[in-house]
């Protein structure tokens, strides 16, 4: 038997039939459309979506209405699991192919380096406030029993200023003498240091309630010869940032 | 002229000594002399050692040691011509049936007085007999007698000696109390770190105050000796005037000022307290408070002001150093701030302490300073009223810090001429120099009031 010979026979079958359901009606009516095949879904995700290489995520996925299903180009059931450990970063597809047509679906399972045993890339390098601080706010220098800036420091703390506006420093300053002179007054000649850079740092924006004074006098001086280098380094103002 | 050649005389008549009394008359240095409580006549006293009343076995050791301190005090005293013990006659005198006064009366010790005595140990009590006589009196000698009777040990020993001079030095000399129970307050770096000390005048006794941890400067004992005002640097930090309760033996609450206070200053009556301030202008001035630290009130306004002493004579007056005008000089204002007069001229003038009886400064000044003749800083006297000026330390290195004995004859101060810095004492005619500290840097000497 041929094959357009059979299907004559099942189409004359189909019209038997149907003229039997309808109660062999003499009224001919047209016969109803074929229902319109159900939409293809599918749906796809992973959990978790975030791993660490070496780590796996699992993907599920379900489909309706699809006759054929591939995840990747891999044919797989309309609807189920599978454990992946992709190595980098890596996007899925489902497929689900179906009477009313093909629909798609992803899933994305980022990968993160390794945490420990990775050595970390190339690090960025990160200055702290105490060593901004110490780079932008540096220590002036003062004549003999004087309490004048020095151009040279005039122009420093200028900068000073901006920085620690910027910033919102709190910042201490501590005048200091040479170890000559009386203790006494070497109390107050390190006031007027002090407060000469206070003047200074406030004519260029710096508020006061962010400055503090405080003279050292002699009392604390980072060089201890008794010679004219050593007394140079003493007759200091220097900035502390306060935290 | 003789005066004059006696002041002008240090360990060494140097250069400037020479100049000083080239431009100073006679007249004024004999005018300083009798500010100074010298007069011109000095009692020749002769002080043979005293003699051991019996064999007890703490008699001896504590015997050598009044016997040395009774000399060195009546030595240190200033106002005696102390007979030289080569002179005395071989008989030495231990209570007054013992006393041949002609033989100390006649040269070669032609001594004008005698002190004289026993002194024994009984039952763990010291027990000392002692008198002072006129030896060019025979109707009327005995000037003193006074026995003392005290615990037995080397401090009542020594405490006993320093009473007996007193009274010695209370009855010939012008009736001003002697000074040998007298304290000096000093800063010391011995615990390793500044700290107030406390020592006896002759050195002896040495012991630490304070305990802040920190720095503490500038100690100035209360005029009845039961507080301590001294500058202390707070944690914050800040310097704050704080107060140690002699008394309780512990620091006790004054108030906190805004900025930073230091180097205090009592009224000789205790009722006001003057010190350096920026809690105004940020810049240090001299302000004035009660005792107990409130009211305070702003004196100077100058840049630069510190180091206040009050007149002790009339507590109308304040001398104190600003460097207003460049280096740091001396001047006086009347204690409301008014009146303001400088009073040197030249050089790095600091420190100044105003004599008890009111009529002289002494400060601390580098007299020739200049670009590369930056000299070594001295002791110097002002006699107030007529500005004259003589020098008291000769001897090189930074002198700084003086401070009066109570008595007005002794000047204590802080020299660095050993390569550190000592307390010395000096009587203040420039003779009896004396090193009173050894161990660690000490500075800053303050003399109590009696």
């Amino acid at each position: 038997m041929n094959k357009s010979t059979s299907n004559r026979i099942v189409v004359l079958g189909v019209l038997a039939l149907l003229m039997v359901a309808s109660g062999c009606k003499k009224k001919e009516t047209a016969p109803p459309p074929p229902p319109p095949p159900k939409p293809v879904t599918a749906t796809l995700s992973a959990n978790p979506t975030s791993i660490e290489a070496g780590q796996s995520s699992t993907l599920t996925w379900s489909t309706e209405n699809a006759t054929d299903v591939a995840l990747d180009g891999n044919k797989v059931d309309p609807s189920g699991s599978q454990t992946v450990s992709p190595t980098q970063t890596t996007t899925y597809h489902l497929t689900a192919k179906g009477a009313a047509g093909t629909q798609e679906a992803t899933a994305q399972v980022s990968v993160q380096p390794k945490a420990t045993p990775t050595p970390t890339p190339v690090p960025t390098p990160t200055v702290t406030d105490d060593q901004l601080f110490a780079q932008m706010v540096k220590d002036i220098f003062f004549d003999y029993d004087k309490s004048d800036l020095r151009p040279e420091s005039q122009q420093a703390l200028a900068q000073a200023a901006q920085i620690i506006k910027q910033k919102g420093w709190r910042v201490q300053i501590e005048g200091n003498c040479d170890e000559r002179g009386s203790t006494e007054y070497n109390l107050a000649l390190g006031e007027r240091r002090a407060n000469a850079a206070k003047q200074a740092l406030q004519q260029n924006g710096v508020s006061a309630d962010a400055l503090k004074t405080i003279s050292y006098g002699k009392e604390k001086p980072q060089c201890t010869e008794s010679n004219e280098d050593c007394w140079q380094k003493n007759r200091r103002d220097h900035f502390s940032l306060l935290h | 002229m003789v005066n004059a050649k006696r002041l002008g005389k240090g360990r060494t008549l140097g250069f400037i000594t020479l100049m000083l009394c080239g431009f100073l008359s006679a007249a004024a240095q004999d005018r300083i002399r009798i500010e100074l409580n010298m007069g011109q006549e000095r009692p020749r006293l002769a002080a043979p050692d005293f003699k051991a009343a019996n064999g007890d076995p703490q008699t001896a050791p504590l015997n050598t040691v009044f016997n040395q301190v009774l000399w060195s005090d009546l030595d240190n005293a200033g106002i005696f011509d102390m007979v030289a013990k080569s002179f005395y006659p071989s008989q030495m005198p231990g209570q007054p049936a013992e006393l041949n006064a002609k033989a100390w009366g006649d040269p070669p010790p032609n001594a004008g007085v005698i002190t004289f005595g026993n002194l024994g140990v009984t039952s763990g009590k010291v027990d000392v007999q002692g008198w002072l006589y006129d030896v060019k009196n025979p109707g009327a000698p005995q000037i003193l007698g006074k026995q003392y009777k005290e615990d037995a040990t080397p401090d009542n020993a020594r405490l006993i000696a320093h009473r007996f001079a007193d009274e010695i030095i209370a009855r010939l000399g012008s009736g001003i109390p002697g000074i040998a129970e007298s304290q000096i307050y000093f800063v010391s770096t011995r615990s390793g770190n500044k700290e107030i000390w406390q020592m006896d005048y002759d050195g002896a006794n040495q012991k630490q105050i304070t305990k802040l941890g920190t720095i503490a400067l500038s100690p100035r004992i209360s005029p009845d000796g039961s507080r301590l005002a001294f500058s202390g640097l707070t944690k914050e930090p800040s310097w704050q005037i704080m107060m140690y309760s002699m008394d309780l033996g512990r620091t006790v609450a004054f108030p906190r000022q805004g900025g930073d206070n230091f180097s205090p200053a009592w009224a000789s009556d205790g009722t006001k307290i003057a010190f350096s301030s920026t809690m105004h202008s940020g810049l240090s001035e001299i302000v004035i408070a009660d005792a107990n630290g409130a009211g305070t009130r702003r004196l100077s306004t100058g840049k630069g002001d510190v180091s206040p002493v009050f007149n002790p004579k009339t507590n109308g007056q304040i001398a104190w150093v600003s460097g207003r005008t460049g280096l740091p000089q001396i001047y006086v204002m009347d204690a409301d701030g008014s009146n303001v007069q400088r009073m040197t001229d030249q050089g790095y003038a600091v420190s100044p302490a105003w004599s008890p009886n009111g009529l002289l400064l002494a400060f601390a000044w580098v007299r020739n300073y200049g670009p590369g003749v930056l000299g070594g800083s001295d002791i110097y006297l002002m006699d107030i009223a007529s500005r004259q000026i003589i020098q008291l330390t000769h001897d090189g290195g930074r002198n700084d810090f003086p401070s009066w004995s109570p008595d007005g004859r002794h000047i204590v101060f802080q020299s660095n001429r050993t390569g550190n810095e000592q307390i010395w004492s000096v009587l203040a005619d420039g003779t009896h120099l004396q090193q009173l500290t050894r161990q660690g840097r000490n500075s800053q000497p303050n003399w109590s009031f009696k």
